[in-house]
C-alpha cells in the first residue's frame, strides 16, 4: 500500500511549479507537504490524487496499481451543497463511495447534533468538519487533504489530529499539505528545492523558444 | 449514480431558481408572441408549433449554466472526478437530472400554453411526443455545451452561442414533426429523425462531454 | 524527414518563412488574372445576363468556407491525436478566415440573389446551411478568446470542433429536408452532364485557385503571428522563473 511519487513535474496555468518531486508514502504514516504560498502544494495534490497529469515523472502504488482507486482527495473547498442537510451531504458521498453508514462519521467529527441541519446554516468550521467527515466515508486508504485545519477552532483542530493517527493506525496514510503543527511526529517534505526552473523543467513551452 | 440522480433533482427543487424559473419563461415566451404577431387566431394557430418548440428550446437553455457551474465552483466536481464515479456515467445523470426537472415539465405544459396561441386541435397529441422525444436530445447537447464552458467566470452567454447551433437539427425535425401531424400528414420520417439525434447524441456525447471536464478540471 | 518535423514550431517558422512570398505572389497573380479573366473577358450568360460573373468570387468563397472547417477539423484531430501545438495554433488561425469567407459567400450570394430570384436571402438549404456553418465559426473563435490558458483553449476548442462538424453535417441535412429551396445545383461536378460551359469554368478554376492560394497565404501569416505570441509568452514566463 506504498504510494510513489517518482521525479514528478507539475504546471500550473501551463508554467511549470514543481520539478523532480520524489517520495513514497507507505501504509501507516503521515507526510506532511510544506513550503511557501504559490510553491504548488495544492497543484501537486491535484496532481497525486489524479485530476490533472504530471508534466513528467509518475504517481503509482508500489504493487503497480493505480493511485487514483486509492486516494481520496480534499481540497480547498468542501463540496458541501448548502440547500442539502449535513446528513444528506454526507450519505450521498457515502453512496458513491459504496459505505454502509454515515453514523460513525457524525459521530467522529461531533457533528451528530447538527445532522438535520441544512448546510447553509452551517458556520465555517463546522463546514469544514462536514468536509474532513467526507473522508472516512469514502473508505480509502490514502487520505490526500490540502490545508484540512483552515477554519477549524483548537479542539477541533486536535480532534481532526487524532483521527489522523487512528487513520495511520488502522494502516491508512495520509499526505496533508499544511503549514500548522498537528502535533503527532510525520515527515515533512519541503517543497522549496522542487521549484521548478529553467534547468529542471526542460517543458518551459522549449518549442516555442 | 442513484444517489446522485437524487441528489441533483433536489438541488434544483430546492434552489427556487431551475424548474420553476424554466416553466415562467416558457410562459412569458408564450405569452409576448401574440403581442408581437397580432391576436387572429389563424395566423397564430400556423406557427403555433414553430413558436411552442422555439420556445421550450430557449426555456431549456436558461438553466443549463446550472448543471456543472455550482458543482465546479463548491469543489463537488472535483471530489466526484476522484471518486468511484465513471465522469461519462455522472455527465448522463446530469442531463437526466436537467431533463426530469426541465425538459418533462415543459413537455407537460405545453399543451396548456398551446391553448393560449390557439394550436388547431390535432396538434396537441403530437407537441406532447415530439417534445418528449425531443427534448433529452436538447438536455444531452445543452449538458455538452455546460461541460465545456464549466471553468469559464461568465459561461452563460458563451453556452447559449455554442449550444444554439447544435440545437438546430432538433428544432427542424421537431418543430416539423408536429406540423405534419397537426395537418395529418405523415410524421413518421421526422419522428425518426428526432429520435435518432436523441439517442446518438445519448450514445456519444457523454464522452466527448466527460472530455470536456476532465480538461477543464486539469 | 517526416511530415510531423514541421510540427516543430521553429521549423515550421524557417520553412513557412522561405515559402511564404511565393504564395503570397501565386495568390496575387491567380487572383488578378482569374478575376480580370472573368470578368471582362467571358461573354454575357444568354439568361442571367453580367451578373453571372459574381460567379468568380461566390463559388470560391463558398468553397473555402467550407475547406477551412475543413482544415481545423483535421488540424484538431492532429492536435488532440499528437500534441502538436502548430497544429492547434492553425486551427485557431483558420477560423477568422473561413468567417469571412463564409461572409463573402453569403454577401455575393444575397448580391446574386437580388436581380435573380428577386429576393436578397431566401431560406434555402444551402443558404440556409452557410448561414449556419457562420454561427459554428462564430461559437469557436468565442471559445477560444474566453479561454486564457492556450492548451486548455486548444483542447475545448478541439472537442468542440469535432462534436461541432457532427451536428453541422447533420444540420446541412436536416435544412435540406425542412426546404426544398432555390438555389441552383453544384456549379462543377464530375459526374453530371451540363456543368458550367467552358468558358466560364476556366478562369472559374483560375479563381478557386487563387482563393485557396489566398487562404494559405493568409493562414501562414495568422499561424507565424499566433506563434510569435506563443514565443513571446514563453520568453516572458522564462525570465520570471529565473
Amino acid at each position: 500500500m506504498t504510494l510513489e511519487v517518482q521525479s514528478v513535474a507539475v504546471q500550473r496555468g501551463s508554467v511549470p511549479v514543481l520539478a523532480g518531486v520524489d517520495f513514497a508514502l507507505p501504509a501507516g504514516e503521515a507526510l506532511f507537504l510544506r513550503g511557501p504560498n504559490g510553491i504548488g502544494k495544492t497543484t501537486l495534490l491535484r496532481c497525486i490524487a489524479g485530476l490533472q497529469p504530471p508534466l513528467s515523472g509518475v504517481v503509482r502504488m508500489a504493487n503497480g496499481g493505480a493511485a487514483t482507486d486509492e486516494i481520496a482527495y480534499a481540497s480547498h473547498a468542501d463540496g458541501v451543497k448548502p440547500t442539502l442537510t449535513v446528513a444528506e451531504n454526507l450519505s450521498f458521498w457515502a453512496s458513491v463511495f459504496g459505505a454502509s453508514g454515515i453514523d460513525a462519521a457524525l459521530e467522529t467529527f461531533d457533528l451528530v447534533e447538527l445532522r438535520n441541519r441544512a448546510a447553509q446554516n452551517l458556520s465555517a468550521g463546522q463546514k469544514r468538519r462536514l468536509g474532513l467527515a467526507r473522508m472516512l466515508v469514502t473508505g480509502r486508504n490514502i487520505w490526500a487533504m490540502d490545508e484540512p485545519t483552515v477554519s477549524l477552532d483548537a479542539a477541533a483542530t486536535a480532534n481532526f489530529a487524532r483521527v489522523v493517527q487512528d487513520h495511520l493506525a488502522r494502516g491508512g496514510s495520509a499526505l496533508i499539505a499544511t503549514h500548522i503543527d498537528l502535533g503527532f511526529d510525520a515527515k515533512v517534505l519541503d517543497l522549496t528545492p522542487f521549484k521548478a526552473t529553467t534547468e529542471n523543467a526542460p517543458e518551459f513551452d522549449e518549442a516555442f523558444l | 449514480m442513484i444517489a446522485l440522480l437524487l441528489r441533483d433533482i433536489r438541488l434544483s427543487m430546492r434552489s427556487g431558481g431551475g424548474f420553476g424559473l424554466a416553466l415562467a419563461f416558457f410562459l412569458i415566451v408564450i405569452v409576448l408572441v401574440p403581442f408581437g404577431v397580432g391576436p387572429e387566431t389563424s395566423v397564430l394557430g400556423t406557427i403555433a408549433p414553430g413558436i411552442l418548440w422555439v420556445g421550450a428550446l430557449l426555456a431549456c437553455l436558461l438553466s443549463l449554466d446550472r448543471i456543472f457551474a455550482l458543482d465546479y465552483d463548491d469543489g463537488s466536481l472535483d471530489l466526484m472526478a476522484t471518486s468511484p464515479l465513471p465522469l461519462e456515467g455522472v455527465v448522463v445523470v446530469k442531463a437526466l437530472a436537467h431533463w426530469i426537472t426541465t425538459g418533462v415539465p415543459l413537455t407537460l405544459i405545453a399543451p396548456v400554453l398551446a391553448l393560449l396561441l390557439n394550436l388547431p386541435q390535432d396538434g396537441y397529441f403530437w407537441l406532447l411526443v415530439t417534445l418528449a422525444i425531443g427534448t433529452p436530445a436538447l438536455s444531452i447537447i445543452g449538458t455538452f455545451g455546460a461541460a465545456l464552458t464549466v471553468g469559464l467566470k461568465r459561461g452563460g452567454l458563451l453556452l447559449s452561442l455554442l449550444v444554439l447551433p447544435m440545437y438546430v437539427p432538433t428544432l427542424i425535425f421537431g418543430a416539423e414533426a408536429l406540423r405534419r401531424g397537426m395537418r395529418g400528414m405523415e410524421a413518421g420520417v421526422p419522428l425518426l429523425f428526432l429520435a435518432a439525434i436523441s439517442l446518438a447524441a445519448l450514445a456519444l456525447l457523454p464522452l466527448a462531454a466527460a472530455a470536456a471536464i476532465r480538461i477543464n478540471l486539469r | 524527414m517526416s511530415l510531423w518535423e514541421y510540427a516543430n514550431p521553429r521549423k515550421f517558422m524557417h520553412t513557412s518563412g522561405a515559402v511564404l512570398p511565393w504564395v503570397i505572389a501565386l495568390a496575387v497573380v491567380t487572383l488578378v488574372v482569374g478575376v480580370i479573366w472573368g470578368f471582362f473577358f467571358t461573354p454575357d450568360d444568354y439568361r442571367q445576363g453580367s451578373t453571372v460573373k459574381i460567379i468568380f468570387l461566390h463559388v470560391p468563397s463558398a468553397l473555402m468556407a467550407i475547406n477551412a472547417w475543413l482544415m481545423m477539423l483535421i488540424a484538431s484531430l492532429i492536435w488532440l491525436v499528437r500534441r502538436h501545438h502548430v497544429s492547434a495554433l492553425a486551427a485557431k488561425a483558420a477560423a477568422p478566415i473561413g468567417i469571412v469567407m463564409t461572409v463573402i459567400a453569403l454577401l455575393t450570394g444575397a448580391i446574386w440573389g437580388q436581380p435573380m430570384w428577386g429576393t436578397a436571402w431566401e431560406w434555402d438549404p444551402r443558404l440556409t446551411s452557410f448561414l449556419i456553418l457562420l454561427l459554428f465559426y462564430l461559437g469557436y473563435v468565442a471559445l477560444w478568446a474566453a479561454i486564457d490558458n492556450p492548451d486548455t483553449a486548444a483542447d475545448l476548442t478541439s472537442v468542440l470542433c469535432l462534436v461541432g462538424s457532427v451536428f453541422a453535417l447533420l444540420s446541412r441535412y436536416a435544412v435540406l429536408f425542412w426546404n426544398q429551396g432555390l438555389h441552383q445545383g453544384a456549379s462543377l461536378s464530375l459526374d453530371r452532364q451540363e456543368n458550367v460551359h467552358n468558358a466560364f469554368a476556366l478562369p472559374l478554376y483560375v479563381c478557386m485557385a487563387g482563393f485557396v492560394a489566398l487562404f494559405v497565404s493568409l493562414l501562414l501569416i495568422r499561424t507565424r503571428t499566433e506563434i510569435r505570441k506563443r514565443r513571446m509568452n514563453a520568453l516572458l514566463a522564462r525570465e520570471r522563473a529565473a
